[in-house]
């Protein structure tokens, strides 16, 4: 089948879509730059194509061509057509290019939030995409909440007239999903569908996609960096890096004999491959760094006017752990299982409602000193760093804030050493954090923590922007800084397979409440709890040879 | 631009000056800014130095040169933009009025930007019964129409300078208040604003260091649309006889007492409008140029472009 991926085909082939020998640069304040060149991939009815890559790959630039959401400039299409059975969309009008956008080619987004508008209520924009194509407007809600109740949202009559805000990011992407699908679309493109979302909810979403696309025939292209999703989803996939396809074939060939050397390295890249982390035996009697005791936190909603007051939300319920010296403790848990609330509770920007928090016997939830013996990373470094600071103001700005760490006039010199320490070069602390790539940012945003020389850091989701190489790199950063600094990581993740690799202990979080904790090796090979067992059992790649 | 400043540089003095010189530069590659730039210093030469140059030349009546035509140099090169009704040099009194225009929209568009940020970031930032009676307030405010707010207090009190000063800055303030708020409320939940507390950041700091420079360029902008806004303000109230009381003049007076010789004399109300309207838009493009220069992100569109290039 590999001569249908690279050769060009005569028209009339029966192909849904093809692309063909697709370039497109961009003119940016370094000269032109080409962000896909001479890439090729078609999809038939009812097949799944993988784009795989990671970010700046172009694996976005041919489905934005597709859809003609190539701003021109500063983009150009220098050579190459897309055709949508037979027709050259690049040349059609723009009218025509509308037509077949959303009724015959349609896109779901990764950033649900974005792309659902905050002010009308979600049954009303799914009833839109019926209304815009003149279906009366009882019939038009009757045709969206039918399609609301087929993609599973729960209780969706009930909940036709909320706001996007109200639910969740999984229920979001259902709603999406349902929009997109509404005018049966012959292909569906899904770009990062499930990238914010947790492993069981992305388990389902995907589950979902491959039902919908079984029963309409559809076209499905996935793009994606996760190979877990590949490897779960697609047909064919074809991989990119630096704006060409380096590999493609189905699955089962790319997976199991990889011929170009970035393939093998991505699948070498892919955490957990390696094994679990020695765990040091613990030294018996040892005072912990951190004793977490029955903590809770309850969230009293309050009662409107014309609102009956819900019943109390409880986001913590009497959690207990320690954390050891040079331990690293990973909470799993998916959105709303309370890991967060967690994290803002032990960090104070959520008080407690019960229950204890001590570091180094001394209480966290009342003392404000200790905080800087805890930092924190985030998850998207782009939103944790502020744009208009330079690196060096961002470096020393714990320094500006607790005045006593490092002196003023060693400040430059102290940046440089983070930044060397944490794998970037001195120079860099002249520069803007757009200036630097994702794991760059990740990078800086490390630099930052480690600037109050701390004992504990916390990162959550730390990783789970990343791309999955950068991943790889920046958890051994992670590792040899731990080693270098002898620190404790408080590592959040949902993401199961990098606590794998990186975690010496593991608890999991469902609704507050702590269902399971041990060694990784326990809870990996012998799961106790039923949910740490879905858990295990929703990730693609975990989940291939459990379910094999 | 204080973020620059303000980073710890062994020698203050070197790093100052190429943080200069490399404004200039990207000044220089805007020339729709550099040309406004140019355009307000000469405005500000004017309201300067004007009163001491041309003082009695823009007073002095000259009945044989009523409503003189522009671009005629017969009456000597003063009156060449034409004469008012009693034969007054438009051109000295355009000049000579930069003065009280500037000094008047200066004054109320700077004060109602401080107060209204101020009490925006409080409303912002604490969110609880300050913020709901301050803008209350604001909503009291903004609920008469400002010129008719403006109107009454001046009745009230005697017209000037002053009062026309405080009047307009008054009206203004739920503008800047509403915004400030607004973006306060939106940037205070932003992740870079929770690692800084996290950190142990006061929330002085917080506002100061990272909300306040977010915001800023958003007041500017509105402050340079502000500024015509408020010149054409106080013009009104000039021809309903509350703003600035003869022998004071302003742009807006000149204006209003050009209008009703529009149809036989236009030049007395162009100039002054001219001169109002160039001076607001050079503003506008000014502030354009400093929201793009300081925001690190954006800056490369004005590196990119040719500085060779006309």
């Amino acid at each position: 089948m590999a001569d249908q991926d690279g050769r060009p085909v005569p028209e009339g082939n029966g192909h849904l879509v093809e692309v063909r020998n697709l370039s497109v640069e961009f003119h940016t304040k370094g000269g032109v730059v080409p962000a896909v060149r001479d890439v090729s991939w078609h999809i038939d009815r009812g097949e799944t194509l993988a784009i795989l890559g990671e970010s700046g790959s172009g694996k976005s630039v041919s489905s934005s061509a597709l859809m003609g959401l190539i701003d021109i400039p500063p983009g150009r299409i220098t050579s190459g057509e897309v055709l949508y059975r037979g027709e050259d969309l690049l040349k059609a009008t723009a009218e025509r290019q509308r037509e077949i956008n959303g009724s015959r080619i349609a896109m779901v987004f990764q950033d649900t939030l974005a792309a659902l508008n905050p002010v009308y209520p979600i049954g009303w924009q799914v009833a839109e995409t019926f209304r815009s194509h003149g279906v009366a407007r009882a019939s038009a809600n009757a045709k969206a909440l039918e399609l609301l109740e087929r993609v599973g949202l729960p209780n969706a009559a009930a909940r036709f007239d909320d706001f996007p805000h109200q639910f969740s990011g999984g229920q979001r992407q259902r709603i999406m999903i349902a929009m997109a699908i509404a005018l049966n679309p012959d292909l569906l493109i899904a770009d990062e569908p499930t990238t914010a979302l947790d492993v069981t909810v992305q388990a389902r979403i995907l589950g979902l996609l491959k039902d919908l696309q079984r029963e309409r025939g559809m076209g499905l292209l996935m793009i994606t960096h996760d190979l877990g999703i590949v490897a779960g989803m697609a047909d064919r996939v074809a991989i990119m890096n630096g704006g060409r396809i380096v590999e493609t074939g189905t699955v089962r060939e790319v997976f199991e004999t990889p011929k170009h050397p970035y393939t093998r390295s991505l699948l070498d890249a892919i955490p957990g491959r390696h094994g679990f982390p020695e765990v040091a035996p613990s030294a018996g009697g040892e005072e912990p760094l951190l004793r977490v005791e029955a903590l809770s936190k309850e969230y009293a909603s309050t009662s409107g006017l014309f609102r009956k007051a819900r019943a109390p939300v409880l986001a913590l319920d009497r959690v207990s752990f320690t954390l050891g010296r040079g331990e690293t403790l990973g909470i799993v848990g998916e959105s709303g299982s309370g890991k967060s609330t967690l994290v803002r509770t032990l960090v104070g920007l959520e008080e407690a409602t019960g229950g204890e928090a001590t570091y180094r016997g001394g209480s966290l939830l009342r003392a404000k000193e200790a905080t800087r013996q805890i930092q924190m990373v985030f998850q998207d470094p782009t939103a944790s760093l502020n744009p208009r600071m330079s690196v060096q103001e961002i470096i020393s700005e714990p320094w500006a804030i607790h005045r006593d760490v490092v002196p003023r006039e060693n400040w430059r010199e102290r940046v440089g050493d983070l930044l060397v320490q944490v794998g970037l070069s001195r120079e860099h602390a002249a520069r803007f954090p757009h200036q630097f790539s994702g794991g760059q940012r990740q990078r800086i945003a490390i630099a930052r923590a480690l600037a109050l020389k701390p004992e504990i850091i916390i990162c959550d989701e730390a990783v789970s922007s990343l791309d999955v190489s950068v991943q790889a790199q920046v958890i051994a950063l992670l590792k040899s800084l731990k080693d270098e600094f002898g620190l404790s990581y408080l590592f959040i993740a949902h993401d199961l397979p990098v606590v794998r690799s990186f975690a010496d202990r593991v608890l999991v979080m469902h609704k507050g409440v702590i269902v399971e904790q041990g060694t990784t090796r326990q809870i990996f090979t012998d799961p106790q709890h039923a949910y740490t067992r879905e858990l295990l059992g929703s990730d693609p790649l975990l989940g291939a040879s459990a379910a094999a | 631009m204080t973020m620059t400043l303000s980073s710890p540089a062994p020698g203050p003095a070197p790093a100052e000056a190429a943080a200069w010189r490399q404004s200039l530069g990207l000044l220089w590659r805007d020339k729709f800014a550099f040309a406004a730039v140019l355009f307000l210093i000469l405005v500000a030469f004017a309201a300067c130095f004007g009163p001491w140059l041309l003082g009695p030349a823009a007073t002095k009546i000259n009945l044989l040169a009523r409503n003189a035509p522009p671009m005629s140099t017969q009456l000597g090169w003063l009156y060449v933009l034409g004469a008012d009704s009693l034969g007054r040099s438009i051109l000295a009194r355009i000049i000579v009025g930069a003065q009280n225009t500037m000094m008047l929209a200066g004054c109320a568009v700077v004060a109602s930007l401080l107060i209204g940020s101020l009490l925006g970031f409080v409303a912002g930032y604490r969110n609880d019964w300050t913020s709901g009676v301050i803008l209350r307030l604001a909503d009291i405010l903004m609920s008469f129409p400002s010129l008719l707010l403006a109107m009454i207090v001046l009745y009230v009190l005697t017209p000037g300078v002053a009062n026309v000063i405080v009047v307009l800055a008054i009206t203004r303030i739920p503008i800047y208040l509403r915004t400030t708020r607004a973006e306060v409320l939106e940037i205070r939940e932003r992740t870079f604003v929770v690692a800084a507390r996290v950190m142990g950041a006061s929330p002085w700091r917080i506002v100061w260091k990272h909300v306040r420079p977010t915001v800023t360029p958003t007041l500017v902008t509105i402050a340079t649309l502000e500024f015509a806004f408020v010149m054409l303000s106080e013009s009104s109230l000039s021809f309903l006889g509350l703003g600035i009381q003869a022998p004071e003049f302003t742009w807006g007076a000149m204006v209003a007492q050009g209008q009703s010789y529009l149809g036989t004399a236009w030049w007395v109300a162009f100039w002054p409008g001219l001169a109002i309207t160039l001076t607001a838009m050079s503003l506008n493009l000014l502030a354009n140029w400093v929201r793009i220069a300081t925001d690190p992100v954006q800056r490369w569109r004005l590196e990119t472009r040719s500085p060779t290039h006309g």
